[in-house]
Protein backbone atom coordinates (compact mmCIF):
# COMPACT_ATOMS: atom_id res chain seq x y z
CA UNK A 1 0.00 0.00 0.00
CA UNK A 2 1.36 3.50 -0.80
CA UNK A 3 1.60 6.68 1.26
CA UNK A 4 -1.54 8.47 1.16
CA UNK A 5 -4.44 5.67 0.53
CA UNK A 6 -7.14 7.18 1.86
CA UNK A 7 -10.25 4.30 2.71
CA UNK A 8 -13.71 5.30 3.53
CA UNK A 9 -15.72 2.21 5.00
CA UNK A 10 -19.38 2.24 5.66
CA UNK A 11 -19.58 5.95 6.38
CA UNK A 12 -22.48 7.09 8.06
CA UNK A 13 -23.33 10.52 9.24
CA UNK A 14 -26.25 12.25 10.27
CA UNK A 15 -27.65 15.59 11.52
CA UNK A 16 -30.18 14.75 14.47
CA UNK A 17 -33.22 13.14 11.94
CA UNK A 18 -31.44 13.31 8.76
CA UNK A 19 -29.08 10.75 7.32
CA UNK A 20 -26.58 13.27 5.36
CA UNK A 21 -23.93 10.33 4.68
CA UNK A 22 -25.76 6.73 4.47
CA UNK A 23 -23.03 3.78 4.72
CA UNK A 24 -20.35 5.38 1.99
CA UNK A 25 -17.34 3.30 0.65
CA UNK A 26 -14.94 4.99 -1.14
CA UNK A 27 -11.01 4.05 -1.45
CA UNK A 28 -8.93 7.14 -3.24
CA UNK A 29 -5.18 6.27 -4.16
CA UNK A 30 -2.31 8.42 -4.09
CA UNK A 31 -1.61 10.28 -7.65
CA UNK A 32 -5.16 9.85 -8.38
CA UNK A 33 -7.72 12.67 -8.56
CA UNK A 34 -11.23 11.21 -6.84
CA UNK A 35 -13.73 13.31 -8.41
CA UNK A 36 -17.21 13.07 -5.93
CA UNK A 37 -20.28 14.15 -7.90
CA UNK A 38 -23.97 14.84 -6.83
CA UNK A 39 -26.26 17.19 -6.76
CA UNK A 40 -26.99 20.02 -4.07
CA UNK A 41 -27.82 18.43 -0.57
CA UNK A 42 -25.97 14.67 -1.92
CA UNK A 43 -24.10 14.54 0.97
CA UNK A 44 -20.99 15.79 -0.37
CA UNK A 45 -19.35 18.54 1.68
CA UNK A 46 -20.66 15.99 4.80
CA UNK A 47 -18.18 13.49 3.30
CA UNK A 48 -15.44 15.90 3.59
CA UNK A 49 -16.23 17.25 6.86
CA UNK A 50 -16.70 13.37 8.20
CA UNK A 51 -13.16 12.70 7.00
CA UNK A 52 -11.67 15.84 8.26
CA UNK A 53 -12.89 15.46 11.93
CA UNK A 54 -15.33 18.06 11.99
CA UNK A 55 -18.20 16.15 12.11
CA UNK A 56 -18.70 12.76 14.14
CA UNK A 57 -20.01 9.86 12.32
CA UNK A 58 -22.26 7.69 13.77
CA UNK A 59 -20.86 4.56 11.96
CA UNK A 60 -18.08 3.56 9.64
CA UNK A 61 -14.41 4.16 9.18
CA UNK A 62 -11.73 6.51 7.77
CA UNK A 63 -8.55 4.80 7.63
CA UNK A 64 -4.92 6.40 6.29
CA UNK A 65 -2.45 3.95 5.14
CA UNK A 66 -4.12 1.55 7.57
CA UNK A 67 -4.52 3.96 10.40
CA UNK A 68 -7.46 4.56 11.61
CA UNK A 69 -8.59 7.92 12.11
CA UNK A 70 -12.47 7.80 12.71
CA UNK A 71 -12.22 9.45 16.02
CA UNK A 72 -9.18 11.47 16.51
CA UNK A 73 -9.77 15.24 16.51
CA UNK A 74 -9.89 17.90 13.05
CA UNK A 75 -6.54 18.93 14.59
CA UNK A 76 -4.66 15.78 14.93
CA UNK A 77 -6.18 14.59 11.44
CA UNK A 78 -4.59 17.79 10.04
CA UNK A 79 -1.43 16.57 11.35
CA UNK A 80 -1.92 13.32 10.24
CA UNK A 81 -1.29 14.35 6.30
CA UNK A 82 -5.16 15.16 5.33
CA UNK A 83 -5.57 18.74 4.25
CA UNK A 84 -8.88 20.20 3.85
CA UNK A 85 -10.04 23.14 2.20
CA UNK A 86 -13.31 23.59 3.11
CA UNK A 87 -16.39 25.07 0.91
CA UNK A 88 -16.42 28.49 0.72
CA UNK A 89 -12.87 28.69 0.92
CA UNK A 90 -11.68 29.41 4.60
CA UNK A 91 -9.55 31.96 3.65
CA UNK A 92 -8.73 33.91 7.13
CA UNK A 93 -9.76 37.53 6.05
CA UNK A 94 -8.26 39.12 9.26
CA UNK A 95 -5.05 37.82 8.57
CA UNK A 96 -2.37 39.42 5.81
CA UNK A 97 -1.73 36.87 2.72
CA UNK A 98 1.91 35.26 4.02
CA UNK A 99 -0.05 34.70 7.42
CA UNK A 100 -2.32 32.82 5.61
CA UNK A 101 0.05 30.57 3.81
CA UNK A 102 2.45 30.33 7.14
CA UNK A 103 -0.58 28.54 9.32
CA UNK A 104 -0.42 26.18 6.73
CA UNK A 105 3.55 25.80 6.47
CA UNK A 106 3.29 25.43 10.22
CA UNK A 107 2.59 21.68 10.70
CA UNK A 108 5.86 20.78 12.19
CA UNK A 109 8.03 22.29 9.05
CA UNK A 110 11.49 23.73 9.54
CA UNK A 111 11.88 27.48 9.08
CA UNK A 112 14.41 26.46 5.85
CA UNK A 113 11.23 24.44 3.96
CA UNK A 114 8.62 26.77 5.05
CA UNK A 115 10.70 30.01 3.23
CA UNK A 116 11.43 27.17 0.46
CA UNK A 117 7.67 26.38 0.27
CA UNK A 118 6.63 29.82 0.26
CA UNK A 119 8.61 30.73 -2.64
CA UNK A 120 7.08 27.73 -4.42
CA UNK A 121 3.98 28.70 -3.75
CA UNK A 122 4.34 32.50 -4.42
CA UNK A 123 5.75 30.91 -8.13
CA UNK A 124 3.03 28.88 -8.87
CA UNK A 125 0.96 31.54 -8.17
CA UNK A 126 2.20 35.08 -8.98
CA UNK A 127 -1.00 37.28 -7.79
CA UNK A 128 -0.25 35.88 -4.61
CA UNK A 129 3.26 37.24 -4.28
CA UNK A 130 2.35 40.76 -5.06
CA UNK A 131 -0.34 41.27 -1.86
CA UNK A 132 1.74 39.14 0.48
CA UNK A 133 1.49 42.13 2.99
CA UNK A 134 -2.15 42.74 2.11
CA UNK A 135 -4.49 41.34 4.17
CA UNK A 136 -6.32 38.46 2.32
CA UNK A 137 -9.64 39.82 2.25
CA UNK A 138 -8.67 42.45 -1.05
CA UNK A 139 -8.38 39.01 -2.97
CA UNK A 140 -10.94 38.31 -5.69
CA UNK A 141 -12.15 34.59 -5.69
CA UNK A 142 -10.03 33.11 -7.91
CA UNK A 143 -6.75 34.79 -5.88
CA UNK A 144 -8.74 33.20 -2.67
CA UNK A 145 -8.86 29.77 -4.36
CA UNK A 146 -5.29 30.08 -5.41
CA UNK A 147 -4.38 30.94 -1.40
CA UNK A 148 -6.31 27.96 -0.17
CA UNK A 149 -4.76 25.36 -2.11
CA UNK A 150 -1.18 26.98 -1.60
CA UNK A 151 -1.87 27.02 1.95
CA UNK A 152 -2.88 23.27 2.10
CA UNK A 153 0.04 22.26 -0.58
CA UNK A 154 2.31 23.69 2.17
CA UNK A 155 1.51 21.68 4.89
CA UNK A 156 3.05 18.70 2.64
CA UNK A 157 -0.35 16.31 2.66
CA UNK A 158 -0.80 12.90 1.81
CA UNK A 159 -4.76 13.77 0.93
CA UNK A 160 -5.81 16.96 -0.33
CA UNK A 161 -9.71 17.00 0.32
CA UNK A 162 -11.31 20.32 -1.97
CA UNK A 163 -14.86 20.94 -1.82
CA UNK A 164 -16.31 22.68 -4.67
CA UNK A 165 -13.07 24.78 -5.43
CA UNK A 166 -14.66 25.72 -8.92
CA UNK A 167 -17.63 27.48 -7.26
CA UNK A 168 -18.08 31.30 -7.98
CA UNK A 169 -15.27 30.82 -10.29
CA UNK A 170 -14.89 32.33 -13.80
CA UNK A 171 -14.56 29.04 -16.09
CA UNK A 172 -11.41 30.31 -17.56
CA UNK A 173 -9.46 30.39 -13.79
CA UNK A 174 -11.67 26.93 -12.75
CA UNK A 175 -9.71 25.37 -16.02
CA UNK A 176 -6.46 27.26 -14.95
CA UNK A 177 -6.99 25.82 -11.27
CA UNK A 178 -7.70 22.18 -12.46
CA UNK A 179 -5.13 22.21 -14.39
CA UNK A 180 -2.60 23.28 -11.97
CA UNK A 181 -3.97 20.48 -9.49
CA UNK A 182 -3.95 17.76 -12.28
CA UNK A 183 0.24 18.89 -12.66
CA UNK A 184 0.28 18.49 -8.67
CA UNK A 185 -0.70 15.32 -8.57
CA UNK A 186 1.21 14.12 -11.77
CA UNK A 187 4.03 15.39 -10.31
CA UNK A 188 3.79 14.89 -6.70
CA UNK A 189 1.63 11.72 -6.24
CA UNK A 190 -0.83 13.50 -3.78
CA UNK A 191 -4.34 11.80 -3.27
CA UNK A 192 -6.90 13.95 -4.30
CA UNK A 193 -10.88 13.29 -3.37
CA UNK A 194 -12.13 16.33 -5.61
CA UNK A 195 -15.76 17.40 -4.49
CA UNK A 196 -18.03 19.20 -7.41
CA UNK A 197 -21.30 19.98 -8.66
CA UNK A 198 -19.57 21.20 -11.59
CA UNK A 199 -19.31 17.66 -12.99
CA UNK A 200 -18.49 18.67 -16.25
CA UNK A 201 -15.02 20.37 -15.27
CA UNK A 202 -14.44 17.66 -12.73
CA UNK A 203 -14.51 14.63 -14.56
CA UNK A 204 -12.25 16.35 -17.16
CA UNK A 205 -9.57 16.05 -14.62
CA UNK A 206 -10.41 12.86 -12.32
CA UNK A 207 -9.19 9.35 -12.75
CA UNK A 208 -12.02 7.76 -11.16
CA UNK A 209 -15.53 8.92 -10.15
CA UNK A 210 -18.29 8.39 -7.37
CA UNK A 211 -21.63 10.10 -7.55
CA UNK A 212 -23.47 10.15 -4.12
CA UNK A 213 -27.70 10.63 -4.18
CA UNK A 214 -29.04 11.47 -0.62
CA UNK A 215 -26.08 10.35 0.86
CA UNK A 216 -26.07 7.19 -0.87
CA UNK A 217 -22.96 6.00 -3.83
CA UNK A 218 -25.24 5.36 -6.58
CA UNK A 219 -22.53 4.72 -9.24
CA UNK A 220 -18.36 4.71 -9.08
CA UNK A 221 -16.48 4.09 -12.41
CA UNK A 222 -13.57 5.63 -14.59
CA UNK A 223 -14.10 9.45 -15.12
CA UNK A 224 -14.17 8.72 -18.44
CA UNK A 225 -16.53 6.29 -18.70
CA UNK A 226 -19.13 7.86 -16.06
CA UNK A 227 -18.81 11.16 -18.61
CA UNK A 228 -19.80 8.95 -21.03
CA UNK A 229 -22.91 7.37 -19.66
CA UNK A 230 -25.99 9.58 -20.96
CA UNK A 231 -28.27 8.27 -18.23
CA UNK A 232 -26.05 8.88 -15.52
CA UNK A 233 -25.68 12.11 -16.68
CA UNK A 234 -28.82 13.15 -17.12
CA UNK A 235 -29.99 11.91 -13.97
CA UNK A 236 -27.46 13.07 -11.85
CA UNK A 237 -24.68 15.30 -12.76
CA UNK A 238 -26.81 17.93 -14.78
CA UNK A 239 -24.88 18.16 -18.00
CA UNK B 1 -1.02 76.36 32.40
CA UNK B 2 0.50 74.18 35.31
CA UNK B 3 -3.40 73.10 36.21
CA UNK B 4 -3.83 71.91 32.49
CA UNK B 5 -0.01 69.98 32.49
CA UNK B 6 -1.12 68.33 35.80
CA UNK B 7 -4.37 67.31 34.60
CA UNK B 8 -2.74 65.61 31.53
CA UNK B 9 0.25 63.89 33.12
CA UNK B 10 -2.62 62.33 35.79
CA UNK B 11 -4.70 61.28 32.92
CA UNK B 12 -2.13 59.75 30.88
CA UNK B 13 -0.84 57.88 34.34
CA UNK B 14 -4.63 56.62 35.19
CA UNK B 15 -5.07 55.82 30.65
CA UNK B 16 -2.01 53.43 30.84
CA UNK B 17 -3.89 51.46 33.38
CA UNK B 18 -7.42 51.96 32.16
CA UNK B 19 -5.41 51.04 28.60
CA UNK B 20 -4.26 47.78 30.31
CA UNK B 21 -7.70 46.61 31.55
CA UNK B 22 -9.21 47.15 28.14
CA UNK B 23 -6.40 45.22 26.21
CA UNK B 24 -7.40 42.40 28.87
CA UNK B 25 -11.14 42.74 27.96
CA UNK B 26 -10.59 42.94 24.24
CA UNK B 27 -7.76 39.96 24.01
CA UNK B 28 -10.78 37.92 25.63
CA UNK B 29 -13.32 39.05 23.71
CA UNK B 30 -12.13 38.63 20.29
CA UNK B 31 -10.96 35.17 20.90
CA UNK B 32 -13.93 33.66 22.95
CA UNK B 33 -17.03 36.51 22.20
CA UNK B 34 -17.45 36.64 25.87
CA UNK B 35 -17.29 40.26 28.00
CA UNK B 36 -15.48 39.09 31.27
CA UNK B 37 -16.93 40.95 34.03
CA UNK B 38 -14.80 39.14 36.40
CA UNK B 39 -11.69 40.69 34.94
CA UNK B 40 -11.25 42.91 37.70
CA UNK B 41 -12.52 40.51 40.34
CA UNK B 42 -9.75 38.40 38.90
CA UNK B 43 -7.41 41.23 39.19
CA UNK B 44 -8.51 42.21 42.91
CA UNK B 45 -8.42 39.25 43.91
CA UNK B 46 -4.21 38.56 42.64
CA UNK B 47 -3.58 41.88 43.90
CA UNK B 48 -4.31 40.76 47.45
CA UNK B 49 -2.06 37.46 46.50
CA UNK B 50 0.49 40.10 45.95
CA UNK B 51 -0.16 41.76 48.76
CA UNK B 52 -0.32 38.92 51.21
CA UNK B 53 2.94 37.90 50.12
CA UNK B 54 4.64 41.28 50.57
CA UNK B 55 3.15 41.65 54.03
CA UNK B 56 5.01 38.33 54.76
CA UNK B 57 8.12 40.40 54.27
CA UNK B 58 9.17 40.05 50.37
CA UNK B 59 9.53 42.69 48.11
CA UNK B 60 7.26 44.50 46.00
CA UNK B 61 8.58 42.93 42.83
CA UNK B 62 8.27 39.06 44.23
CA UNK B 63 4.40 40.42 44.86
CA UNK B 64 4.62 41.56 41.01
CA UNK B 65 6.19 38.16 39.96
CA UNK B 66 3.34 36.25 42.19
CA UNK B 67 0.34 38.86 41.10
CA UNK B 68 1.06 38.05 37.07
CA UNK B 69 1.93 33.82 37.23
CA UNK B 70 -1.52 34.10 39.24
CA UNK B 71 -3.27 35.84 36.57
CA UNK B 72 -2.01 33.64 34.16
CA UNK B 73 -3.17 30.42 36.07
CA UNK B 74 -6.52 31.93 36.84
CA UNK B 75 -6.91 33.08 33.79
CA UNK B 76 -6.54 29.50 32.00
CA UNK B 77 -8.17 27.76 34.85
CA UNK B 78 -11.34 29.78 34.82
CA UNK B 79 -11.66 29.23 30.20
CA UNK B 80 -10.95 25.71 31.52
CA UNK B 81 -13.63 24.92 34.19
CA UNK B 82 -15.93 27.71 33.51
CA UNK B 83 -16.07 29.19 30.05
CA UNK B 84 -15.30 26.16 28.11
CA UNK B 85 -18.67 24.43 29.33
CA UNK B 86 -20.74 27.41 28.32
CA UNK B 87 -19.07 27.93 25.17
CA UNK B 88 -21.23 27.49 22.01
CA UNK B 89 -24.51 27.88 24.09
CA UNK B 90 -26.85 31.00 24.31
CA UNK B 91 -24.32 34.24 24.65
CA UNK B 92 -25.86 34.82 27.95
CA UNK B 93 -24.88 31.83 29.81
CA UNK B 94 -21.24 32.88 29.23
CA UNK B 95 -22.61 36.56 30.77
CA UNK B 96 -24.21 35.10 33.65
CA UNK B 97 -20.96 33.12 34.41
CA UNK B 98 -18.85 35.83 34.17
CA UNK B 99 -21.05 38.14 36.64
CA UNK B 100 -21.29 35.21 39.04
CA UNK B 101 -17.69 34.45 39.11
CA UNK B 102 -17.51 38.70 39.88
CA UNK B 103 -19.76 38.17 42.69
CA UNK B 104 -17.80 34.90 43.72
CA UNK B 105 -14.48 36.51 44.39
CA UNK B 106 -15.67 39.58 45.34
CA UNK B 107 -17.34 37.14 48.73
CA UNK B 108 -14.13 35.00 48.49
CA UNK B 109 -12.10 37.81 48.92
CA UNK B 110 -13.59 39.21 51.59
CA UNK B 111 -13.49 35.96 53.99
CA UNK B 112 -10.00 35.33 52.70
CA UNK B 113 -8.28 38.56 52.93
CA UNK B 114 -11.12 40.90 54.85
CA UNK B 115 -13.11 44.03 53.85
CA UNK B 116 -11.19 46.58 55.69
CA UNK B 117 -8.99 48.81 53.54
CA UNK B 118 -5.49 47.94 53.20
CA UNK B 119 -2.66 50.19 52.00
CA UNK B 120 -0.68 48.44 48.86
CA UNK B 121 2.78 49.95 48.91
CA UNK B 122 3.86 51.59 45.63
CA UNK B 123 8.05 50.70 44.61
CA UNK B 124 8.87 54.47 43.49
CA UNK B 125 8.63 57.72 45.40
CA UNK B 126 5.07 59.23 45.41
CA UNK B 127 5.58 62.52 45.87
CA UNK B 128 5.42 64.31 42.24
CA UNK B 129 8.18 66.27 40.65
CA UNK B 130 9.48 69.30 40.90
CA UNK B 131 8.83 71.47 37.83
CA UNK B 132 9.72 75.19 37.54
CA UNK B 133 9.86 75.64 41.16
CA UNK B 134 6.24 73.44 41.38
CA UNK B 135 4.90 70.25 42.89
CA UNK B 136 3.49 68.84 40.28
CA UNK B 137 0.80 65.08 40.15
CA UNK B 138 3.08 63.65 38.42
CA UNK B 139 5.61 61.05 40.32
CA UNK B 140 8.20 58.74 39.77
CA UNK B 141 5.53 56.05 40.60
CA UNK B 142 3.74 57.53 37.90
CA UNK B 143 6.52 57.08 35.44
CA UNK B 144 6.82 52.99 36.53
CA UNK B 145 3.29 52.85 35.50
CA UNK B 146 3.86 54.29 31.86
CA UNK B 147 6.84 51.69 31.61
CA UNK B 148 5.27 49.16 32.81
CA UNK B 149 2.16 48.73 30.33
CA UNK B 150 4.22 50.06 27.40
CA UNK B 151 6.91 47.01 28.04
CA UNK B 152 3.99 44.61 28.19
CA UNK B 153 2.02 46.06 25.20
CA UNK B 154 5.65 45.94 23.28
CA UNK B 155 5.84 42.31 24.46
CA UNK B 156 2.07 40.84 23.13
CA UNK B 157 2.99 42.79 20.12
CA UNK B 158 5.93 41.11 19.33
CA UNK B 159 3.95 37.94 20.36
CA UNK B 160 0.97 38.31 17.93
CA UNK B 161 3.07 39.64 15.12
CA UNK B 162 6.39 37.62 15.18
CA UNK B 163 5.97 34.60 16.51
CA UNK B 164 4.37 31.25 15.15
CA UNK B 165 2.11 31.09 18.28
CA UNK B 166 0.57 34.93 18.08
CA UNK B 167 -0.09 33.77 14.53
CA UNK B 168 -1.39 30.29 15.95
CA UNK B 169 -3.60 32.38 18.22
CA UNK B 170 -4.86 35.23 16.13
CA UNK B 171 -6.29 32.37 13.54
CA UNK B 172 -7.76 30.63 16.75
CA UNK B 173 -9.46 33.81 17.28
CA UNK B 174 -10.67 34.51 13.91
CA UNK B 175 -11.90 30.85 12.68
CA UNK B 176 -11.85 28.09 14.92
CA UNK B 177 -12.82 25.64 12.06
CA UNK B 178 -10.50 26.73 9.80
CA UNK B 179 -7.65 26.92 12.16
CA UNK B 180 -8.01 23.55 13.64
CA UNK B 181 -8.35 22.37 9.83
CA UNK B 182 -4.57 23.65 9.77
CA UNK B 183 -3.37 21.63 12.52
CA UNK B 184 -3.61 24.56 15.24
CA UNK B 185 -5.05 23.26 18.33
CA UNK B 186 -7.52 25.97 19.18
CA UNK B 187 -8.72 24.55 22.60
CA UNK B 188 -5.25 25.01 23.78
CA UNK B 189 -5.25 28.48 21.68
CA UNK B 190 -8.25 30.17 23.59
CA UNK B 191 -7.24 28.85 26.70
CA UNK B 192 -3.25 30.88 26.25
CA UNK B 193 -5.29 34.14 25.09
CA UNK B 194 -7.72 34.03 28.76
CA UNK B 195 -4.67 33.30 31.00
CA UNK B 196 -2.32 35.97 28.90
CA UNK B 197 -5.31 38.40 29.44
CA UNK B 198 -5.85 37.59 32.79
CA UNK B 199 -2.09 38.42 33.36
CA UNK B 200 -2.47 42.00 32.29
CA UNK B 201 -5.48 42.64 33.49
CA UNK B 202 -3.89 41.44 36.52
CA UNK B 203 -0.58 44.03 36.29
CA UNK B 204 -3.28 46.65 35.55
CA UNK B 205 -5.21 45.47 39.67
CA UNK B 206 -1.42 46.05 40.69
CA UNK B 207 -0.49 48.80 39.04
CA UNK B 208 -3.39 50.60 39.96
CA UNK B 209 -3.49 49.67 43.97
CA UNK B 210 0.04 50.93 44.22
CA UNK B 211 0.51 53.82 46.81
CA UNK B 212 -3.02 53.49 47.21
CA UNK B 213 -6.13 51.44 49.31
CA UNK B 214 -7.51 48.06 48.20
CA UNK B 215 -10.16 46.14 49.22
CA UNK B 216 -12.62 43.77 47.81
CA UNK B 217 -14.40 46.13 45.43
CA UNK B 218 -11.51 48.49 44.86
CA UNK B 219 -11.47 47.34 40.79
CA UNK B 220 -15.41 48.34 40.59
CA UNK B 221 -14.61 51.77 39.12
CA UNK B 222 -11.89 50.09 36.54
CA UNK B 223 -14.05 47.70 35.13
CA UNK B 224 -16.48 50.44 34.09
CA UNK B 225 -14.04 52.66 32.71
CA UNK B 226 -11.98 49.87 30.94
CA UNK B 227 -14.96 49.00 29.18
CA UNK B 228 -15.91 51.78 28.26
CA UNK B 229 -12.07 52.19 26.50
CA UNK B 230 -12.83 49.17 25.06
CA UNK B 231 -16.12 49.98 23.33
CA UNK B 232 -15.12 52.78 22.44
CA UNK B 233 -11.53 51.38 20.67
CA UNK B 234 -13.53 48.78 18.87
CA UNK B 235 -13.89 45.64 21.76
CA UNK B 236 -12.06 44.10 18.74
CA UNK B 237 -9.25 45.73 18.34
CA UNK B 238 -5.92 45.51 20.60
CA UNK B 239 -4.39 48.98 19.21
CA UNK B 240 -8.03 50.61 19.76
CA UNK B 241 -7.90 48.99 23.30
CA UNK B 242 -5.11 51.52 24.18
CA UNK B 243 -6.08 54.12 22.32
CA UNK B 244 -9.17 53.96 24.23
CA UNK B 245 -7.97 53.58 27.43
CA UNK B 246 -5.76 56.61 26.90
CA UNK B 247 -8.59 58.77 25.69
CA UNK B 248 -10.40 57.70 28.81
CA UNK B 249 -8.17 58.29 31.30
CA UNK B 250 -6.97 61.94 29.64
CA UNK B 251 -11.03 62.99 29.50
CA UNK B 252 -11.68 61.61 33.07
CA UNK B 253 -8.36 63.62 34.67
CA UNK B 254 -9.81 66.90 32.73
CA UNK B 255 -13.62 66.21 33.72
CA UNK B 256 -11.88 65.64 37.45
CA UNK B 257 -9.58 68.60 37.20
CA UNK B 258 -12.12 71.25 35.66
CA UNK B 259 -15.44 70.37 36.68
CA UNK B 260 -15.23 67.98 39.68
CA UNK B 261 -14.64 64.59 40.69
CA UNK B 262 -18.20 64.05 41.42
CA UNK B 263 -19.22 63.73 37.78
CA UNK B 264 -16.64 61.22 36.50
CA UNK B 265 -18.37 58.32 36.42
CA UNK B 266 -20.66 60.22 34.82
CA UNK B 267 -18.76 61.34 32.21
CA UNK B 268 -17.70 57.57 31.27
CA UNK B 269 -21.60 56.75 31.03
CA UNK B 270 -21.64 59.58 29.05
CA UNK B 271 -18.70 58.97 26.68
CA UNK B 272 -20.47 55.27 26.48
CA UNK B 273 -23.08 56.74 25.14
CA UNK B 274 -22.26 59.20 22.75
CA UNK B 275 -19.72 56.34 21.25
CA UNK B 276 -22.98 53.72 20.50
CA UNK B 277 -24.83 56.47 19.43
CA UNK B 278 -22.28 58.08 17.20
CA UNK B 279 -20.04 55.27 16.09
CA UNK B 280 -21.12 52.06 18.17
CA UNK B 281 -18.45 49.87 15.76
CA UNK B 282 -15.51 52.04 17.96
CA UNK B 283 -12.97 53.99 16.75
CA UNK B 284 -10.45 51.03 15.34
CA UNK B 285 -13.33 48.42 13.79
CA UNK B 286 -11.72 46.39 10.90
CA UNK B 287 -15.48 46.80 9.29
CA UNK B 288 -15.11 50.67 8.89
CA UNK B 289 -11.61 50.26 8.04
CA UNK B 290 -12.89 48.45 5.36
CA UNK B 291 -15.65 50.67 4.45
CA UNK B 292 -13.26 53.26 3.64
N1 LIG C 1 -25.16 21.45 9.95
C1 LIG C 1 -26.21 20.78 9.44
N2 LIG C 1 -27.31 20.57 10.20
C2 LIG C 1 -28.37 19.88 9.71
N3 LIG C 1 -28.42 19.38 8.48
C3 LIG C 1 -27.37 19.57 7.66
C4 LIG C 1 -26.21 20.27 8.10
N4 LIG C 1 -25.32 20.31 7.09
C5 LIG C 1 -25.90 19.64 6.08
N5 LIG C 1 -27.12 19.21 6.41
C6 LIG C 1 -28.02 18.40 5.56
O1 LIG C 1 -27.31 17.25 5.16
C7 LIG C 1 -27.56 16.97 3.81
C8 LIG C 1 -26.26 16.94 3.04
O2 LIG C 1 -25.70 18.24 3.04
P1 LIG C 1 -24.26 18.55 2.41
O3 LIG C 1 -23.31 17.56 2.90
O4 LIG C 1 -23.96 19.98 2.68
O5 LIG C 1 -24.51 18.32 0.86
P2 LIG C 1 -23.70 18.86 -0.41
O6 LIG C 1 -22.38 19.33 0.03
O7 LIG C 1 -23.64 17.69 -1.32
O8 LIG C 1 -24.52 19.96 -1.00
C9 LIG C 1 -28.55 18.01 3.32
O9 LIG C 1 -29.84 17.46 3.43
C10 LIG C 1 -28.37 19.14 4.29
O10 LIG C 1 -29.56 19.86 4.43
MG1 LIG D 1 -21.53 21.16 -0.16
Amino acid sequence: MSAGTLEISGLTTSYGPVTALDTVDITAERGQVTAVLGANGAGKSTLLRTISGLVRPAAGQVLLDGTDLTHAPAEAIARAGIAHVPEGRGVITELTVEENLRLGAMLGASRRRTERGLAQVYEMFPPLAQRRRHDAHVLSGGERQMLVIGRALLSGPDVLLLDEPSLGLAPRIVAQIFGLLRDLVDSDGVTVLLVEQNARSALSIADVGVVLNLGRVVARDAAAALAADDGLRHAYLGF
Amino acid sequence: MQQFLNVTLTGLGQGAVYAAFALALVLIWRSTRVVNFAQGAMAMFTTYLALTVIEGGQSYWVGLVVALVAGLVLGAVIERLVIRPVEGGPELNAVIVTLGLFVALQALAAILFGSTFRSFPAPFDLRGFTVGGVNIAFTPNSIYIIVAVVVVMLALVALFRFTDLGLKMRAAAFSQEVSRLLGVPVGRMLTLGWALAAGVGSLSGLLIAGGSLVFPAYMDAVIVYGFVAAVLGGLDSPAGAVVGGLTIGLLLSYVSGYLGSELVALAALAILVAVLLVRPQGLFARTAARRV
